[in-house]
C-alpha cells in the first residue's frame, strides 16, 4: 500500500500554479493514483499568496493538510517558501524558485523585502533552489517557470515512471506544448 | 469513466445527470462555478440573477411550473434569498428544487463564516451535506428525488473544501425527466395567512416523515470499526476524521443532516463507549444529540471559528502534534491582496483618499480593496448594498445631530448596484438624503473572475442581452446630478468629486472604464482606447518623493539612488502614476 504523498505549491497570483497543478493531478491519475487537490480562488487573484495543495496514495480522504504534514513544498517564489515552511515535514523536502515578487507592503516603503531567505531555509531544510525564471527566459517563453517547476519536482519525488510528456501535451494548448516539454525536462535537470 | 472535478464541477454534473433544466444564481465565492459549469450544459437553461433573492423566486417558480431546478449562492446570499425560502418552506414543490448554499469556513473571500446549517432547521426544509467531488454528484440525484417524493425543497450545503477541492467522479448519463404537470392549487401556492396557518400542520407532518426517512435513508451510515470511539460527523470533516482515525474508530457518516436520524444516533451511542461529535463551524449536531440527553464531546475541544483540518482534529483529541520546522516570521512580509496594475479603481480611490472630511461607505467587491493601504480610503463594508443605504444612514444621523462639513460617498460596483443598491438609492432620493453614490462601472462583475451581469449586454449562456443603462436608472429614480467620468482620468474625477460634495442634493457618479483583467471586445478596446502604451520613469527627473507610491500600484517599486521603477511586464500604461508625478518624471514609453 503506497503512503499518501502530500505536496504544497505555493507562489504568488499569475504564476502559474493552477496550470502546473493541473498537469501534476493529471500525471497522478494517469498512474492510477487517487487524487485530491485543494486550491483557494476569490482574492487570490489579486496578487496574494496562492496555494494548492495535491494529495495522492492509493486512497486519500482529506483534501488538505496541516502543518508539518507536506513531503515538499515547491516554491515558485522565494519568500513564500518561508511563509509556508511550517507546512513542510521536518524530514521534507523544498524546491524553491531563485525568485522575488515584492508585496505591496514593500513596494511602499512600508516593508523590507527579506534579504537572506535562501541562506536562512538552506540552514534549516534540505532545499534546491533553481532559477526557473533565468530558464524559462532562455526557451523564449517567460511563462513556462511554472512547467520547469514541475519538471524539478517530477525529479525531487522520483516520479520519473509516469509519461508526462504524454500528460502535457494532453493538458497544455497544443501551440506551447514543445516549449513546454523543453521546460519541464529542463527543470528535472536541475535537481 | 472517472474524471477529476471539483465538488462545484461535480454538482454541475449531478444537476445534469438528475434531468435539472432550470438554473439561476448570483455569483459569490465559492459558489460561483456551478452556474459556469451548468451553463456548458446546452439542455439547462441557466442564468445570472441579479441577485440571491431574484435567482431564488426564479427556481421556484420553475419548480412550480414542475421542471427541476435548482438556485446557487454563497452563504450570505442565502440572507438575501431568505424572504422567499421561509415561506417555499411551506408550499413545497412541484418539480424537484434545491438551493446550494456555498459556505466559507476560513472566510477565505467573505465578510463572516455563518453556518448555514441552521437555515434548513428554521424555514423548515430538508438538509443535505456531502463530503467530496462524488458525493456532491451523487447527492444532487438523490436531492431531487427526496424533493419531489416528499414535496419539499432541500438546502444543499457546501463548504469551501467541497467546493473547490478536486476529486475522481464517475460519470452518468442525463437521465430524463419529464417536466411533471402543473395544476392550479391556490392552497398549496398562495400563501395567504388563511393558506399559510394550514401549510404550516401540512409542513410539520412533512417534517415527521422525513425523520423517518432520514433513519433509513443511503446519505447517512454506520461505518463499524472498534467500538471504544465513536465518532458522528457530516461534510469534509468526516474526511479529515477518517484521515486521522481511518479504521480504528466507528462512524456515522451523516449526509442528510435535517431532520436528524435520532435512531441512528441513538443506536451508534448506545454501542460506542465515548462519542465524540465533529463538526466544522457551529455545534448544529451536537446541540441537537445534547437535546437527545446524550453525553458526547464536541465544540469543548474541536474549535467553532474557522476552518479544521485533520491536524487540528488530531491535536485536540489524540493530543498529537506534528513536528514543524521554524518559520522565521522575520522573513515573512504580509502579501495582501491588491488592486491590479490598471484598475480602474485606483484612479478614484486616490482621488478620494486626498479629500479631508469625507465618509466612504464602502461594498462588496475588487473596490473593498480600497480600504488597503497605501490608499486606506473606506470606512465601512457591511453587506451588498450597504454602501448607498448605510451612507445615507450616517449623513442623515449626522445631519439630525448638527454634525457638519463632512460629506458621505457610497461607493458600489455595477453589479452589486444592479443587486441591492437600486432601492438604497431610491431611498436617499425619496427622503431627501444628500449623501453621493459612486457607481464603479467595470463593465463586468469583477472580484469572482468576470461574470456577465445586466449591464454587461451579454447573458450567461453567451446571448447578446439588453444593456441595462445605468444613467437611465439613475435618472428614472429622480437623481438629478448624474456625471459620467473616466476613472483614470485624475483631473476629471477630482472636479466631479469637489461637486458632489458641493451639492446638497442627491448625486451619483459613474467611473466607467472597463476591469483591466477583463477580455474585451473589438468595440470597448475602441471605446476607452485599451490599447494603452507603458510608462516608465525617467531617473534623471525622479526627484524620489515617493508620491507615485501613494497610489499602491503593484507596478511601481522604489530603490533609493535611483528612484521609482516601473515594472514594465505589469504596466498597462493606465497613466495614474504619469497625472500624480509633480515632477513629470513618469512618461509614456518612447515619448
Amino acid at each position: 500500500m503506497a503512503e499518501t504523498k502530500n505536496i504544497l505549491l505555493v507562489g504568488v497570483g499569475g504564476q502559474g500554479t493552477v496550470l502546473a497543478s493541473k498537469v501534476l493531478a493529471t500525471g497522478l491519475i494517469s498512474a492510477g493514483y487517487d487524487v485530491k487537490m485543494s486550491e483557494v480562488h476569490g482574492m487570490a487573484q489579486r496578487g496574494g499568496s496562492v496555494t494548492t495543495q495535491v494529495r495522492f496514495g492509493d486512497k486519500v480522504y482529506s483534501p488538505i493538510i496541516g502543518k508539518g504534514q507536506a513531503d515538499i513544498i515547491v516554491a515558485f517564489e522565494k519568500m513564500e517558501a518561508e511563509r509556508w515552511i511550517d507546512y513542510l515535514k521536518p524530514e521534507g523536502v523544498v524546491v524553491a524558485n531563485d525568485h522575488a515578487v515584492p508585496s505591496v507592503p514593500v513596494l511602499i516603503g512600508e516593508a523590507e523585502y527579506p534579504k537572506n531567505v535562501i541562506e536562512d531555509l538552506k540552514a534549516k531544510v534540505d532545499i534546491t533552489v533553481i532559477n526557473a525564471v533565468e530558464v524559462a527566459k532562455e526557451l523564449g517563453n517567460i511563462k513556462t517557470q511554472n512547467i520547469v517547476m514541475l519538471g524539478s519536482l517530477v525529479k525531487a519525488l522520483n516520479l520519473d515512471n509516469i509519461d508526462w510528456e504524454k500528460v502535457i501535451g494532453e493538458v497544455v494548448k497544443e501551440r506551447f506544448v514543445d516549449i513546454n516539454i523543453k521546460a519541464f525536462n529542463k527543470g528535472k535537470e536541475l535537481v | 469513466m472517472k474524471k477529476l472535478l471539483t465538488g462545484n464541477e461535480a454538482v454541475a454534473r449531478g444537476a445534469y445527470e438528475a434531468g435539472v433544466t432550470l438554473a439561476s444564481a448570483y455569483p459569490g465565492t465559492p459558489s460561483t462555478e456551478i452556474l459556469e459549469n451548468v451553463a456548458n450544459y446546452k439542455e439547462i437553461y441557466s442564468e445570472w440573477a441579479p441577485n440571491e433573492k431574484v435567482a431564488l423566486e426564479v427556481a421556484i417558480g420553475g419548480s412550480i411550473a414542475g421542471a427541476r431546478t435548482l438556485a446557487a449562492m454563497k452563504h450570505v446570499g442565502i440572507n438575501v434569498a431568505a424572504d422567499p425560502l421561509f415561506t417555499f418552506g411551506y408550499t413545497g414543490v412541484n418539480g424537484g428544487c434545491i438551493i446550494i448554499s456555498a459556505d466559507d469556513p476560513g472566510m477565505h473571500s467573505s465578510q463572516n463564516e455563518q453556518d448555514n446549517r441552521y437555515y434548513a432547521r428554521a424555514s423548515k426544509i430538508a438538509l443535505i451535506e456531502p463530503s467530496d467531488s462524488q458525493e456532491a454528484k451523487d447527492f444532487v440525484k438523490e436531492a431531487y428525488e427526496i424533493s419531489e417524493k416528499f414535496d419539499i425543497p432541500i438546502l444543499f450545503r457546501l463548504t469551501t473544501r467541497i467546493c473547490h477541492s478536486k476529486g475522481l467522479v464517475e460519470i452518468d448519463d442525463r437521465q430524463s425527466v419529464p417536466m411533471k404537470e402543473y395544476n392550479k392549487n391556490i392552497p398549496k401556492y398562495v400563501a395567504t395567512p388563511a393558506n399559510g396557518k394550514k401549510l404550516h400542520v401540512v409542513v410539520e407532518d412533512k417534517l415527521k416523515r422525513l425523520e423517518e426517512y432520514s433513519n433509513n435513508s443511503s446519505l447517512n451510515r454506520f461505518e463499524w470499526n472498534d467500538k471504544k470511539i465513536g465518532v458522528i460527523t457530516s461534510g469534509v470533516a468526516y474526511q479529515y476524521a477518517k484521515e486521522v482515525f481511518g479504521d480504528t474508530v466507528s462512524y456515522l457518516k451523516l449526509g442528510f443532516t435535517f431532520p436528524l436520524p435520532k435512531a441512528m444516533i441513538r443506536k451508534f451511542a448506545d454501542e460506542v463507549d465515548k462519542l465524540y461529535v465533529i463538526e466544522e463551524l457551529e455545534p448544529y449536531l451536537e446541540t441537537e444529540i445534547k437535546a437527545m440527553g446524550i453525553d458526547v464531546i464536541g465544540k469543548e475541544i474541536i474549535p467553532n471559528i474557522g476552518e479544521l483540518n485533520p491536524d487540528i482534529i488530531a491535536e485536540a483529541i489524540l493530543g498529537k502534534k506534528s513536528k514543524t520546522v521554524e518559520k522565521n516570521e522575520d522573513n515573512v512580509v504580509g502579501r495582501p491582496p491588491t488592486m491590479c496594475a490598471g484598475c480602474p479603481h485606483r484612479g478614484l480611490f486616490y482621488e478620494l483618499s486626498k479629500k479631508k472630511n469625507v465618509v466612504v461607505t464602502g461594498d462588496i467587491g475588487c473596490y473593498t480593496l480600497g480600504s488597503a493601504p497605501p490608499l486606506s480610503t473606506m470606512d465601512t463594508c457591511i453587506c451588498m448594498g450597504a454602501s448607498i443605504s448605510a451612507g445615507h444612514g450616517f449623513a442623515k444621523a449626522n445631519e439630525i445631530n448638527g454634525r457638519e462639513g463632512v460629506k458621505v460617498f457610497g461607493v458600489i460596483g455595477d453589479s452589486t448596484f444592479f443587486h441591492s443598491g437600486i432601492t438604497g438609492l431610491v431611498d436617499i432620493v425619496y427622503n431627501k438624503g444628500n449623501a453621493a453614490t459612486i457607481i464603479l462601472d467595470n463593465r463586468i462583475t469583477g472580484m469572482t473572475g468576470h461574470q456577465e451581469n445586466p449591464g454587461t449586454g451579454y447573458t450567461l449562456m453567451g446571448e447578446p442581452a439588453e444593456q441595462i443603462d445605468i444613467v437611465k436608472v439613475c435618472e428614472a429614480i429622480g437623481v438629478k446630478h448624474i456625471e459620467k467620468v473616466n476613472p483614470l482620468d485624475l483631473d476629471q474625477t477630482k472636479k466631479a468629486i469637489e461637486k458632489a460634495i458641493n451639492t446638497d442634493e442627491p448625486v451619483v457618479i459613474i467611473t466607467e472604464y472597463p476591469c483591466v483583467l477583463k477580455k474585451s471586445k473589438q468595440d470597448e478596446i475602441d471605446k476607452y482606447g485599451l490599447n494603452r502604451k507603458e510608462c516608465v520613469v525617467d531617473s534623471e527627473a525622479c526627484k524620489e518623493c515617493k508620491i507615485c507610491l501613494k497610489a499602491g500600484c503593484p507596478a511601481i517599486s522604489f530603490e533609493k539612488g535611483i528612484g521609482a521603477i516601473i515594472d514594465e511586464t505589469m504596466c498597462v500604461g493606465c497613466d495614474v502614476c504619469l497625472q500624480i508625478c509633480p515632477f513629470d518624471a513618469i512618461k509614456k514609453v518612447g515619448e
